[in-house]
């Protein structure tokens, strides 16, 4: 069934501006990608959803927390809730945090300086849906580009996370403040996954630095996709 | 009713904005120590009834206003428009 092509939504929002860069990612890592507007709440069946980066309704309030009511995303939570994959990107773990699909919160940089680099990140766990194709340890390099993307849960809430093993991928040099160099994080159970980190920025080698670390993310959901897609089949 | 909201960083919650503004004071040649910033929302209610007034802004503040992880929040209300 490799060669067929499982259908993901990106989910856009008024203000996403890597919607189409996800996209393009996922056509190329053998996905059928669509580009599904935020107020349209009925979602066509797909095997994955990706809430894209961006800074959907620029970013008032708090980043995140008016894309929440968006029809999409009821849609959104009602798949989740039936196992789908989720994969929110920087703006889209924003939103998921926001809508209470994933916990902790995102908070604007400790320096409050927006930053924008490639920056190394470790793997610490890939039993998860979207890093099977990683290895535990593994070292990643995937850019950033975010001004709120400190990462912050409450002593309780932190070790909850680390009890239950969501922590899944951190800075090795912590670029923003992130409380415990947290860069990504999964629900408990293990099928929504948010992280600051543009994995669709580091699919093409002749893109930015060169490295393609990106792809192992977003092809470990292209896989999850096909599965959830064409498990009856 | 008017409805005032006073949305403020928790205590103990890292205020990069707050602590920015404390800087650029002393800079100023201020005596200034702990600085927060937080936001303040002003609207207007459409209940009439004062209790009814408050639990709608409750309602609010935990939907949209405030995040409860790292946000506190005060109520205000008063006669009028």
């Amino acid at each position: 069934m490799t060669d067929t092509k499982p259908r993901i939504a990106v989910v856009v929002f008024p203000g996403s501006n890597d919607d189409r860069d996800a996209a393009l990612a996922l056509e190329s890592l053998g996905a059928d990608p669509l580009l599904h507007w935020h107020g349209d709440g009925d979602l066509p069946d797909v095997g994955a959803i990706v809430l894209p980066g961006g800074f959907s309704y620029g970013d008032y309030l708090r980043a995140g927390a008016i894309a929440r009511f968006s029809p999409a995303m009821k849609a959104v939570a009602d798949f989740a809730a039936d196992g789908g994959p989720v994969l929110g990107i920087c703006n889209g773990f924003q939103v998921l945090c926001e809508g209470g699909l994933l916990p902790g919160v995102l908070r604007p940089n400790e320096s409050l300086s927006f930053v924008c680099e490639d920056v190394p990140l470790r793997v610490e766990r890939a039993d998860v849906a979207f890093l099977t194709r990683c290895e535990a340890g593994q070292r990643l390099t995937i850019p950033i580009k975010h001004g709120e993307g400190c990462y912050f849960a409450d002593d309780e809430l932190l070790a909850q996370l680390e009890d239950a093993g969501q922590i899944v991928l951190r800075y090795e040099d912590n670029p923003n403040g992130s409380i415990d160099s947290i860069a990504g994080v999964v629900n408990a159970q293990g099928n929504v996954m948010g992280l600051m980190p543009h994995p669709e920025h580091a699919v093409d080698p002749l893109i930015g630095s060169g490295s393609t670390d990106g792809a192992l993310i977003l092809e470990s959901l292209v896989d999850r996709a096909r599965e959830r897609s064409f498990a009856a089949a | 009713m008017k409805a005032t909201i006073l949305v403020r960083p928790k205590p103990g919650i890292l205020d990069p904005q707050g602590k920015a503004v404390e800087d650029s004071l002393k800079h100023l040649g201020f005596g200034v120590d702990g600085a927060r910033v937080g936001r303040l929302v002003d609207l207007e209610v459409d209940a009439t009834d004062p209790d009814q007034a408050r639990a709608e802004v409750e309602r609010m503040c935990a939907e949209l206003l405030a995040n409860p992880l790292i946000e506190s929040y005060e109520i205000e209300l008063a006669e009028g428009s």
